[in-house]
């Protein structure tokens, strides 16, 4: 008699960073979104981020949902908005490692302006743009990052503009940090994301994902596999690659690999040096819980 | 709980609305705000930005206003009171989170100091056009609060009461100033800060295995936690359930948005916010709101020279409307006339409010001046044949 493992002693090691009462998750069968997100998970852990400390935020889409499975403060916030309401965070509480994750189209066309500025202010947050290629939560709808030749519901016969280099925007307005990956490659991605959570400044990772049912069956892939078989055919690992050479074109080479990491100082430490003596500390307290009771120091522990 | 010394400029001050409404939300705890640039509200964060780090604060120009609007809801889940100033082309931009405020209940300020419009319109004069954007201007339906001052003392006064609000019912409050208000310089008297009365952030005490995020009490609204505490929390603009999550079904949208009225309209009491004069045994009361106010006051004062029992009732909270106080009144007078600097905004409700037991009068003004007093003394004097 062959000895059967218990199927409850079995436990994800990431599931420790995740919400599993959320799960399964709303993405299809051969998305990549899931993928990247078991990287990060991995990242997470691997980084030594207080997680109680850390938020996640995001906007809205496929990629938006993402802060909802990960078991962190997060924040779903509105289309294009994610990197903003982090912004906030961020400067509102210091301590706070804030990541934001989501898709391409909120990132980087209806959010594109937040993008640019949140790079050129080298605001301290990681941005994982998840791209793939398509407006998928709206029915695959072309993006700003569709290719030229691909067909999407709104462009059936091909899209007539130029797909947006998502790595020469960011490294242009100033981002710190800007790599590729893909849902392919994991580990890469994982370690990328490993050292970006523990760099200070604009940190950007973009990475390409399957999407089979509304970019990948129009365009000529069967299924989220063969979309993953081409990322592992045509990714080469360029680090250091000139971000204006790494453009995505249909069946040239995906240039994958650390494309910037440099090191200015991000805007709370400019802040705080420029103004030096007239900027007082926040208080720990914050806001405070309002026991204004005499005799309590500070505020009380709630 | 008081406000906090270092962020009170208490004394006898010479000052512009703008100034001393950011003077207000200073007092009233903010120490962080988002913005950008508009004309006639840039005073407002110019005052800030000087004056918040010395409170140990900041305040950011953000891109746009889509940006700042919503960047001040990151510093409120940071655990930090917050809010944003605009005018009419940016309230507009604006609006989508408005909706995510009374959504996801982040109690913040928006300022919009009304200029004339639609579109660019009128950037450095008064209107009030903005009314019925502050209380329906979002996408969905949801309730929240509009103040409206009507000097440089009242924006100090009053956005206090704002962010005091906001915190009590986790709701945006809109604070409805206009050009003329905000430009406007009069003597403020600033308080000691003991004298201020501020109400702190609606924390939780429960630790968070017990806690829930959208769980309410008697007066339906739900404690917070901010990032950061360890209550994992989740936040969405997605129709959610007490912990958070999105669920989107019929019974969870009844359960939910229903609840963001009933947490305003059952203090409708305490939310009814004017200054009534001589509105007691009155042929004819003239409701007014904001700058509008002073103009409406100097034709009452001319029409009680002339003998006639003329009174005024100022709201101070438009919305919610002080619908019971309407009900009570519109019976007992012969007309009830309303000027404001919009084609007759906020005189739908009087009118609605009145239900045909007066005679409701519209002074509608396109905006870019006020009202010529004359023309609301003699909307008195029909009145009260």
């Amino acid at each position: 008699m062959s000895t059967l493992i218990e199927p409850t002693a079995l436990t994800n090691p990431v599931e420790r960073v995740l919400r599993n009462d959320r799960i399964p998750t709303i993405w299809c069968p051969g998305c990549g979104i899931g993928t990247t997100v078991n990287s990060f998970a991995y990242a997470l852990m691997a980084s030594g981020a207080d997680l109680k400390k850390t938020a996640i935020v995001s906007g809205i889409g496929c990629s938006g949902r993402v802060s909802g499975y990960v078991q962190l403060d997060s924040f779903h916030t509105t289309h294009g908005r994610a990197i903003p309401f982090a912004t906030g965070l961020k400067l509102a509480n210091p301590e706070l490692t804030v990541v934001v994750y989501s898709g391409d189209g909120d990132l980087t066309s209806i959010g594109g302006n937040h993008l640019i500025h949140a790079a050129r202010r080298n605001m301290d947050l990681l941005v994982v743009c998840v791209n793939n290629m398509i407006y998928a939560m709206t029915g695959g709808q072309a993006a700003a990052t569709t290719p030229g030749a691909a067909t999407s519901t709104t462009t059936p016969y091909g899209s007539f503009e130029p797909e947006l280099n998502i790595p020469q925007l960011v490294d242009a307005a100033g981002a710190c940090y800007v790599a590729r990956w893909t849902a392919f490659h994991v580990k890469q991605l994982e370690k990328s994301m490993t050292e970006a959570l523990k760099k200070k400044g604009f940190r950007f990772i973009e990475v390409l994902s399957p999407c089979p049912t509304l970019y990948g069956r129009r365009n000529g892939y069967a299924d989220g596999l063969a979309q993953m078989k081409e990322y592992k055919e045509l990714a080469k690992v360029k680090n250091g690659a000139p971000t204006y050479e790494v453009a995505i074109t249909t069946g040239k080479p995906i240039i994958v690999g650390k494309f910037v990491d440099r090191d200015r100082p991000d805007y709370l430490t400019l802040m705080r040096s420029q103004l030096g003596a007239h900027y007082h500390e926040i208080a720990e307290a914050g806001v405070g819980c309002g026991d204004d009771s005499e005799g309590k120091e500070g505020c009380c522990s709630c | 709980m008081h406000a906090e010394k270092e962020s009170v400029l208490t004394g006898i001050h010479f000052i512009n609305g703008d100034t001393a409404c950011c003077e207000g939300l200073l007092a009233a705890g903010a120490k962080f705000a988002a913005g950008y640039p508009i004309t006639p509200s840039t005073e407002v964060v110019e005052r800030f930005a000087q004056r918040a780090p010395t409170v140990g604060g900041l305040f950011i120009q953000m891109e746009d206003e889509l940006a700042a609007s919503i960047t001040l809801q990151g510093m409120v889940w940071a655990g930090q009171k917050s809010f944003t100033v605009t005018s009419g082309p940016g309230y507009s931009l604006m609006m989508e989170h408005i909706g995510y405020a009374a959504m996801t209940e982040t109690p913040c300020v928006f300022v919009d100091v009304q200029r004339g419009g639609p579109s660019t319109g009128l950037p450095t004069l008064p209107a009030q056009g903005d009314m019925m954007q502050a209380r329906f201007g979002s996408h969905g339906d949801y309730s929240t609060i509009s103040l409206v001052p009507n000097s440089p003392q009242e924006c100090f006064d009053l956005s206090v009461t704002a962010m005091n609000l906001a915190e009590k019912f986790r709701v945006p409050v809109m604070f409805m100033m206009d050009e003329c208000v905000g430009h406007m310089t009069e003597k403020v008297v600033i308080p000691p800060a003991e004298e201020i009365e501020v109400q702190p952030r609606r924390r939780t005490s429960k630790p968070p295995d017990e806690y829930l995020a959208y769980e309410v009490g008697e007066d339906l609204v739900p404690e917070m936690a901010h990032a950061g505490e360890g209550y994992g929390l989740y936040i969405t603009g997605l129709t959610h359930d007490k912990k958070g999550y999105p669920l989107m079904n019929p019974k969870q949208q009844r359960e939910l948005i229903p609840r963001l009225f009933e947490k305003i309209s059952r203090a409708a009491d305490e939310l009814t916010i004017v200054e009534a004069d001589g509105v007691e045994g009155a042929d004819v009361v003239v409701v007014s709101y904001g700058i509008t106010s002073r103009v409406a006051m100097r034709a009452v004062h001319l029409a009680r020279e002339k003998g006639l029992k003329v009174g005024s009732l100022r709201l101070i909270c438009v919305w919610p409307f002080p619908e019971k106080l309407i009900r009570q009144l519109a019976p007992k007078v012969k007309a009830l006339i309303m000027p404001e600097l919009n084609m007759g905004q906020v005189v739908i409700e009087l009118e609605r409010c009145s239900g045909g037991k007066t005679n409701v009068v519209s002074l509608p003004h396109p905006g870019g001046t006020v009202h010529d007093p004359l023309v609301i003394l003699e909307a008195i004097e029909r009145g009260a044949q």
